[in-house]
């Protein structure tokens, strides 16, 4: 009887799925765990905080402007009188939403070739030479010059913030997806070799529903992990172009922006450096945490241990 | 040796033309006129020698090889003059900035040591602080040192070179005033009291890049020794009495550098990016900070040539990664 109950509870333990097996591992690791909880956390104050929060990001009040940091203005005013809490809030949203736009671009690409070149034995010499020529582009000074080229006409044809936004997320994507097409290409090119592909392709299945049914599902947790390290590169990517003025137009804020404006109030008012910069240190370093968690708790090698 | 280095010399050229093809492409592409924001002052004699460098109105390859015949035939035509008073590049087109309307290549080789001198003394930091941090905290995996250690390098990795910028000069220049917040341009070395002041000005834009540079090469560092210690060949040298420092310092450290200097390579093309920002940053007239410029005064000719240099850069360190690999490891040799 005892022992009965006993094996329903190992059934049906959390213990008893693959998700539950990672998430076990996954608790174990405390940086990570708290990684999670603090992205989460700005997450949701970037998302709800436009309507919680009572100040506009743009209204001005020059009366009190250049102010500390206060019961009011918890992260002070800057030199127009606009609340840096709410601008902060602003910058984080789009910040956050260019990073997830991008990933999911570098992503889909870095798949698309690293699944294409590890499949097909044909494509992968060309594939992996373009690889490597692209992981020796100069990629900063090239998206300088993507951003400086196409600015105008995009914003012409779909107003300045929204060809700003494309143009980043595209600029980013293009330039960011390699290193997934490499790891991606390396896990499928072990699959392949494994019995349930060969099986699969002996009962005649076409090589799209090889690729979608049987590959893709394995290869899930590299992509997490990159998708992690993906957001993290492309919010200091657009920081990093925001920040030597090349990014969204300045009454957009973004944290870039932000970091921008506050470097020329540097020996007058330091403390605003800090409210944008460490937004953008704790959120990467937060998803660094996240990614290393998460690549420890999909290592199936690891989490017996 | 001498073959591998050939065989990856013959890759890097065709590498480098496929770049500047696609710098070129990049620009030609661009939907602006790229005459469009040449100022009115400049008179239309100077304008039409301008199309005219740029091949414009002609179709894309000849504008392409005409940059290629500028850049790689006529530029060190100028460089073999200026060391044997040869002339040679007398009265070729050579690439002219829009901006200060002289040879681009001048003002790069004005600005091209700076960036090298703080590009590479603050690598030259980050592997001699990363190197023994890696070591220790691998040898002592999970002591408290390892975990602070683990911990801090997370932190430098994750805080982008714009943020650490303001905030050394914060730090060390506006509160405890004990470095200049920016880079003196004027500044000659000529006696030792110099020497300390360009050592002090040199020191925070150092700072910022190294470490960032020390963070990424301690992680590698940590994991290629934890790979390394538990190898037969360690037990191997312990048995055989060999004092640790021994094991540790020759026999793990030496296999243990093969993948850490591939990364110590790879890794050049960020700190050239963080060298940018970090010109912009603390104002060093280096080629980051020309780019920048030329951007701006939307000056083609100086940001396809710098980005090419940029690019020239990255392939170059990556040929002496390729190179050390093959020396470090001899398996490489013979693929």
């Amino acid at each position: 009887m005892s022992n009965k109950i006993k094996n329903q509870e190992i059934l049906f333990s959390p213990g008893s799925t693959y998700w539950g097996d990672v998430w076990l591992q996954f608790k174990k690791h405390k940086g990570a765990l708290l990684g999670a909880i603090i992205f989460f956390g700005i997450l949701i104050t970037v998302m709800l905080g436009p309507y919680l929060w009572p100040f506009e990001p743009n209204a001005i009040d020059i009366r009190s402007r250049n102010q500390g940091p206060s019961l009011l203005h918890p992260f002070g005013t800057d030199q127009l009188g606009r609340d840096t809490f709410s601008r902060m809030i602003a910058g984080g949203q789009t910040s956050i939403t260019v990073g997830l736009a991008a990933m999911f671009l570098s992503l889909v690409l870095g798949t698309c070739i690293g699944v294409i070149a590890g499949y097909y034995k044909r494509l992968d010499g060309v594939l992996m030479r373009f690889t490597d020529l692209f992981l020796s582009l100069p990629l900063l000074p090239l998206l300088l010059l993507m951003m400086f080229l196409f600015r105008e006409p995009l914003s012409v044809s779909y107003g300045p913030e929204k060809g700003m936004f494309i143009l980043i997320v595209f600029a980013i994507g293009v330039t960011s997806w390699m290193p997934t097409a490499r790891i991606v290409r390396g896990d499928v090119l072990a699959l392949k070799q494994r019995e349930f592909v060969i099986a699969a392709r002996s009962i005649g299945s076409p090589d799209q529903k090889i690729i979608i049914r049987h590959i893709l599902p394995n290869i899930l947790s590299p992509i997490l992990v990159s998708a992690t390290l993906g957001i993290a590169n492309a919010i200091i990517t657009e920081s990093a172009l925001s920040f030597l003025g090349l990014g969204f137009p300045p009454d957009f804020p973004t944290w870039g922006r932000l970091l921008n404006d506050a470097v020329d109030y540097l020996q007058l008012h330091p403390e605003r450096v800090m409210w944008p910069g460490l937004a953008i240190s704790l959120t990467v370093l937060s998803i660094n945490f996240l990614g290393d968690g998460l690549r420890d708790a999909l290592d199936p090698r690891i989490r017996g241990r | 040796m001498f073959e591998y280095t050939v065989r990856r010399l013959l890759i890097a050229v065709p590498t480098l033309v496929i770049i500047s093809l696609v710098i070129f492409l990049v620009l030609s592409l661009a939907p602006n006129d790229p005459m469009a924001q040449v100022p009115l002052t400049v008179p239309p004699e100077v304008k039409e020698k301008m199309r005219e460098a740029l091949g414009l109105g002609q179709p894309l390859y000849v504008q392409f090889w005409k940059w290629l015949v500028q850049f790689f035939w006529i530029e060190p035509q100028v460089l073999i003059d200026y060391f044997f008073g040869t002339n040679y590049s007398e009265d070729k087109l050579r690439v002219i900035s829009w901006q200060t309307r002289a040879p681009v290549m001048d003002t790069v080789m004005q600005r091209l040591p700076q960036t090298l001198w703080v590009v590479g003394m603050s690598y030259v930091v980050a592997i001699a602080i990363s190197i023994p941090i890696g070591i220790y905290s691998a040898y002592k995996q999970y002591s408290i040192f390892d975990q602070t250690g683990t911990f801090i390098t997370m932190v430098g990795y994750s805080i982008p070179p714009f943020f650490t910028g303001p905030l050394v000069i914060v730090i060390f220049a506006v509160y405890l005033e004990w470095f200049p917040s920016t880079y003196d341009t004027l500044h000659e070395v000529n006696n030792w009291e110099s020497f300390i002041i360009q050592l002090k000005q040199m020191f925070l834009p150092v700072m910022v890049l190294a470490i960032q540079g020390t963070a990424q090469i301690s992680r590698y560092m940590r994991s290629a020794i934890l790979d390394n210690l538990n190898q037969d060949y360690v037990r191997t040298a312990r048995a055989k009495g060999l004092s640790e420092s021994i094991v540790i310092l020759v026999h793990v450290l030496r296999n243990s550098m093969i993948p850490v200097i591939t990364v110590i390579a790879l890794n050049l093309p960020l700190i050239f990016g963080g060298a940018i920002i970090t010109e912009q940053v603390f104002k060093v007239n280096g080629i980051g900070q020309q780019l920048i410029l030329a951007i701006y005064a939307n000056d083609l000719p100086t940001i396809q040539t710098l980005t090419f240099i940029f690019a020239f850069l990255i392939v170059f360190f990556n040929l002496v990664a390729d190179v050390l690999y093959a020396l470090l490891d001899p398996r490489i040799r013979y693929e």
